[in-house]
């Protein structure tokens, strides 16, 4: 009882704890070097550090190509958004309450760019653009990325459905709203937390996503693909100082999204509802 | 209480959005797979089997793809070994700081893929970090150029980007175990081992078999990693598509191999679903 139960440190077996202190090491030390070198004056590489500069700081400032590509990035992030939940909150709508042919065939159809290699999902769609013509730009982009991230948005808000009080839609229209003001008053508050933490998952994954963007880039660079650019040409502590950067950015709104959730009751956790939502797809 | 009306409101333009963004692109390969390349560059718009016929005959496709699956079975296998007693320790060994580790072990998730990968490149390349420090505590005289470049490389990075994702589901898993089943078990005279491997294990195997599955699938496709830390013994079948659809110029057989992978990965999916669901209690 004491090993399975345990709450105190002193009943935990040891191999157990030195092996959590041992993953919790691998899963950080990459990060830290990373910010670390991103302060050193001789590159990156080489121990010890010293030297320490913010010198990579005033010159990643300074380089217009990055910042273009931040733009860039938010600018499908932001379409990205946009599209995956304009699409993906009503297709949880009709998995919860709609009947139609081919619904089980759909809801695979939906989740499966979660799941697949991002390469595939990319050339798929590289080759339909391929042969309507259409010009490859930030826009391909902000299409391949809307569509994969439907996902994201209907799994989040189906999650959110399953715990939706029916009874509040039904007294609204009883009470003689119609369909789109219920939805706008009554459904789309109570998915309100759902619908944020989405789209927060889905902004910081269209920001981070590289394998569909690499084959749909047209003459614009997102700022994962300018970083791979520079990758290929040789390391520089400039790429340490702007991962640094995005990573104090998502540690912001990470800390953003659960103060969030910490004052409302009806929290659900985002990473949770996506893995506990796909098994029960599965299931 | 719905009405036709806005089932049709609610179903129609997901329904049309997904059959021309993602069906459509999928058959698109499909047929791509049976097309050709002209000697002038120009794909050929005639039904063949050729592009599998080369798939079979070739040796360095098939052989780069059972590769491929090999680093992906290493990867599934070092994450479940990380990931399990993690979630483990979390789940029943952590108390009051549960959720607080949890969060610790999700963030590294949101630190970009790529950033991550070309930290790992820092550490392990023969000026980097490792063979630096190595040398600095006379451990070694010479680089170990065996870190970088190579399928340890991409076995290690993999691991490290896949680990939390195996990690969430066998998580989950375990939270959902009833823990009066855990003290009946105890109650009963099994010992810590028994309850745990009667007991626990059994009940988090669905979890087991997701977070492999996320592991392995999701490594199986993977190109970056190898470009950036592979060097060419570490090429994984990806690699070769890329460069089909890139310098090589042949689309129709780039698309065959993608869609190989698509019936590997599918196949998986749905063999992991039911042994899903063999292996749920609830």
């Amino acid at each position: 009882m004491e090993f399975l139960l345990s709450t105190d440190p002193a009943n935990v077996p040891r191999w157990l704890m030195l092996h959590a202190i041992a993953v919790f090491s691998f899963l950080y030390l990459p990060i830290a070097v990373l910010i670390l070198y991103s302060f050193n004056g001789q590159g990156v590489g080489g121990f010890p550090p010293h030297h320490l500069t913010l010198n990579w700081y005033r010159i990643l400032f300074a380089d217009g190509p990055i910042w273009d590509s931040v733009l860039n990035s938010l600018q499908v992030a932001f379409a990205a958004m946009a599209i995956s939940l304009i699409f993906g909150v009503p297709a949880a709508l009709a998995l919860d309450r709609a009947h139609f042919p081919g619904k089980a065939f759909f809801r695979r159809l939906v989740l499966l760019p979660l799941i697949l290699p991002g390469i595939i999902t990319g050339l798929s769609l590289l080759m339909l653009f391929n042969i309507t013509g259409t010009k490859l730009s930030l826009i391909t982009i902000m299409l391949g990325h809307g569509t994969a991230l439907i996902s994201v948005a209907t799994t989040e808000v189906f999650a959110g459905l399953q715990k939706l009080d029916r009874a509040q839609e039904e007294a609204s229209l009883d009470l003689g709203a119609n369909y789109w003001q219920t939805f706008w008053r009554i459904t789309v508050p109570n998915l309100k937390l759902s619908i944020i933490g989405a789209a927060l998952l889905i902004f910081t994954l269209s920001m981070d996503e590289i394998a569909v963007s690499f084959f749909l880039i047209g003459r614009d660079n997102t700022l994962p693909l300018e970083i791979w650019g520079r990758l290929r040409r040789g390391i520089t502590p400039e790429i340490n100082a702007v991962s640094t950067i995005i990573f104090a950015f998502s540690l912001i709104t990470i800390v953003l999204w659960y103060s969030l959730r910490r004052r409302s009751a009806l929290g659900t956790d985002v990473g949770m509802e996506l893995v506990e939502s796909s098994n029960r797809d599965a299931n | 209480m719905f009405s036709r009306a806005y089932k049709t409101v609610v179903t129609v333009p997901p329904l049309v959005w997904v059959t021309v963004f993602l069906l459509l692109p999928y058959l698109l390969m499909f047929c791509y797979s049976f097309w050709s390349v002209s000697p002038e560059q120009a794909i050929v718009h005639s039904w063949n089997l050729e592009n599998y016929k080369e798939l079979i005959q070739k040796t360095v496709y098939w052989q780069t793809l059972l590769r491929s699956m090999g680093i992906a079975v290493r990867v599934m296998i070092f994450s479940l070994l990380l990931g399990y007693p993690l979630a483990y320790f979390l789940s029943f060994c952590a108390g009051k700081r549960k959720d607080l580790l949890y969060q610790v072990v999700i963030i590294p998730l949101w630190v970009s893929y790529l950033v991550r990968a070309y930290a790992w490149k820092t550490i392990l390349g023969s000026d980097g970090v490792l063979n630096t420090l190595l040398q600095y505590g006379h451990l070694t005289r010479h680089p170990l150029d065996f870190l970088l470049y190579s399928p340890f490389a991409v076995v290690l990075t993999l691991t490290h980007i896949y680990t939390p994702f195996t990690f969430l589901p066998i998580y989950a898993a375990l939270e959902h175990i009833p823990r009066n089943l855990v003290e009946a078990s105890h109650d009963l005279g099994a010992t810590p081992a028994q309850t745990f491997w009667k007991v626990v294990f059994p009940l988090s195997i669905p979890g087991v078999i997701a977070g492999a599955t996320f592991a392995f699938v999701l490594s199986l496709g993977d190109f970056l990693a190898p470009l950036l830390l592979g060097g060419p013994s570490g090429i994984m079948i990806s690699n070769i598509v890329v460069s089909l659809f890139g310098a090589a110029y042949n689309w129709p057989l780039g698309a065959a191999i993608s869609l190989a992978m698509l019936v590997i990965v599918v196949g998986l999916l749905f063999l992991s679903e039911r042994l899903e669901k063999k292996w749920s209690f609830s």
